[in-house]
């Protein structure tokens, strides 16, 4: 193993009903990577970041994560994960910004530890540095859905993840919240060495910001630097159609 | 001195009646906001398994209620977890077999019928000396674990996924909780009736979002809507002779519009 590898995957395999999802996947992300995830519906993205974050186990193959066997990962707050959906988001429930972010924090505190001072002040800085913490009283039912998506990705770095995984935060998020967004998760790849794994199906805006891509349909479609995917036929053998880049205006 | 306090029967209600008042919006909050309000009901049904057990046996019928419902909620879980029946439906099967159980226990052995009405629908004169110490107990008991569990049930009930990736034990948190639910639903039957329970647990936390400005306030307002309640629907059925538990959730009902038209005009 490579010192600077954070992820290594090898022979991945889960299936649904016997409906293989992710085929003998293998595959590595070295520290401070920002990886895009691309591929077609029913390709396995998400799948793989659930396995990633253990909501999800493998019928078989290995993970390991700093190193570590995944099951044997003691400290999973490390890894900050943001899923796709949020159940309660468009419900009224009653919840503040703030109390969101710090319910990232408590998960770290085992089943009866609290929030120290010291903690609150944590969670303070993070709102500040996501420049937020004029919204941390607004209840999230209030907010729009890119001022949404910088609180979840605000709870996940309360903790001071090595690891960042999104999947798909853009769903219903404006064109100026999400280019904000990724100017946001830019500096924290750059200044933070944050690795970044990220899901998206908008191919044209993402190889615009990331490192590395991992496509996946199924199989690992193909890994490695972004220019992968302007290489002739390479998006179009991944979605098996042909398809048309749209570029949007910077 | 009001008349009401110069019964001992009265005191001994309006303690039993305030500890509930804590208890249920404490739980029901959880249910509400994880959309899962008619668990109060469902539970409810079957503790009267229980009641009619305890009766039969002459077992306190308040605890073979807490056993009988421990032993549903944690069915009921199974099954939602299982994810192999919708996750309502396993509500109504639950809640309907319940009260068809109970109907059945209740008519085989005659001359027991005396004291359901007040098990159904609540009574002020029923609280003894025993039943308030046994609820004083289990509140303490309630109450200490939602104060160190507040967060971690917060956070479960917002988005399970997301706490489980965290690497929260949700499917305990979950079991605790309903665990938690069955006690309260069994204790409070003495004063609000297993018919009406659900209510007290519910409409008090709805009457609280109408004002909320955070979840900890939501919660705060919601035991302070639910202890108004109870002591005005305790004085109404004193002065006014209605079932205590009737007089309760209709004062929290018209709390609850009065939320409603508030919340219109400002």
């Amino acid at each position: 193993m490579s010192v600077n590898h954070i992820i290594e995957v090898q022979n991945l395999n889960f299936s649904y009903n016997n409906l293989p999802v992710l085929d003998n996947l293998t595959f590595s992300v070295e520290k401070g990577d920002y990886v895009g995830i691309i591929g077609p519906n029913g390709g396995g993205k998400t799948t793989l970041l659930k396995i990633l974050v253990g909501l999800l186990k493998p019928q078989s193959g290995t993970i390991k994560i700093f190193g570590t066997d995944f099951q044997k990962l003691k400290n999973r707050s490390e890894i900050g994960y943001v899923p796709q959906r949020i159940a309660q988001e468009s419900v009224e429930f009653p919840a503040t910004v703030y109390e969101i972010v710090e319910s990232g924090l408590i998960t770290k505190k085992g089943l009866v530890g609290n929030i120290s001072s010291a903690d609150k002040e944590k969670i303070n800085q993070a709102l500040k540095m996501a420049n937020i913490i004029n919204l941390k009283d607004r209840l999230m039912s209030s907010l729009s859905g890119g001022q949404r998506q910088r609180v979840y990705v605000t709870r996940a770095l309360v903790n001071d993840p090595k690891i960042l995984i999104l999947d798909e935060p853009f769903t219903g998020v404006d064109i100026i919240s999400q280019k904000d967004f990724y100017s946001f998760l830019k500096n924290l790849n750059i200044r933070e060495h944050l690795t970044i794994l990220f899901v998206s199906h908008d191919i044209d805006t993402i190889t615009e910001e990331i490192k590395t891509v991992l496509c996946l349909n199924r199989g690992m479609f193909c890994f490695g630097s972004k220019d992968i995917i302007h290489k002739e036929n390479t998006i179009e053998e991944l979605y098996g159609k042909n398809i048309t880049h749209i570029h949007h205006s910077k | 001195m009001l008349e009401i306090f110069q019964y001992d029967f009265m005191i001994r209600a309006f303690i039993a009646g305030l500890i509930i008042a804590v208890l249920a919006p404490s739980i029901g909050i959880f249910l509400v906001v994880k959309r899962y309000s008619l668990l109060t009901d469902t539970l409810s049904h079957v503790s009267l398994v229980g009641v009619a057990l305890g009766l039969l046996s002459g077992i306190n019928p308040v605890l073979t209620a807490i056993a009988v419902s421990i032993i549903a909620a944690l069915g009921m879980e199974k099954l939602r977890h299982a994810k192999k029946i919708f996750g309502e439906s396993v509500l109504t099967l639950f809640l309907s077999g319940g009260l068809a159980l109970s109907l059945i226990i209740f008519s085989a052995s005659k001359g027991l019928n005396v004291n359901i009405f007040s098990y159904l629908f609540g009574s002020i004169a029923t609280v003894s000396e025993n039943d308030l110490k046994m609820m004083a107990g289990f509140g303490l008991f309630i109450l200490l674990i939602i104060y160190f569990l507040f967060k971690r049930f917060f956070i479960t009930a917002y988005d399970e996924e997301l706490a489980q990736a965290n690497g929260l034990p949700i499917k305990l948190l979950n079991i605790t909780l309903m665990i938690l639910a069955a006690i309260t639903i069994s204790i409070s039957m003495r004063i609000v009736g297993a018919l009406l329970v659900g209510a007290l647990m519910v409409i008090p936390v709805l009457t609280a979002t109408q004002f909320s400005k955070s979840f900890l306030k939501t919660f705060l307002y919601g035991i302070g809507i639910s202890l108004l309640s109870v002591i005005i629907g305790l004085f109404a059925s004193f002065y006014l002779n209605l079932p205590s538990g009737a007089a309760i959730v209709i004062s929290a009902l018209l709390l609850f519009v009065l939320s409603l038209i508030i919340n219109k005009k400002t």
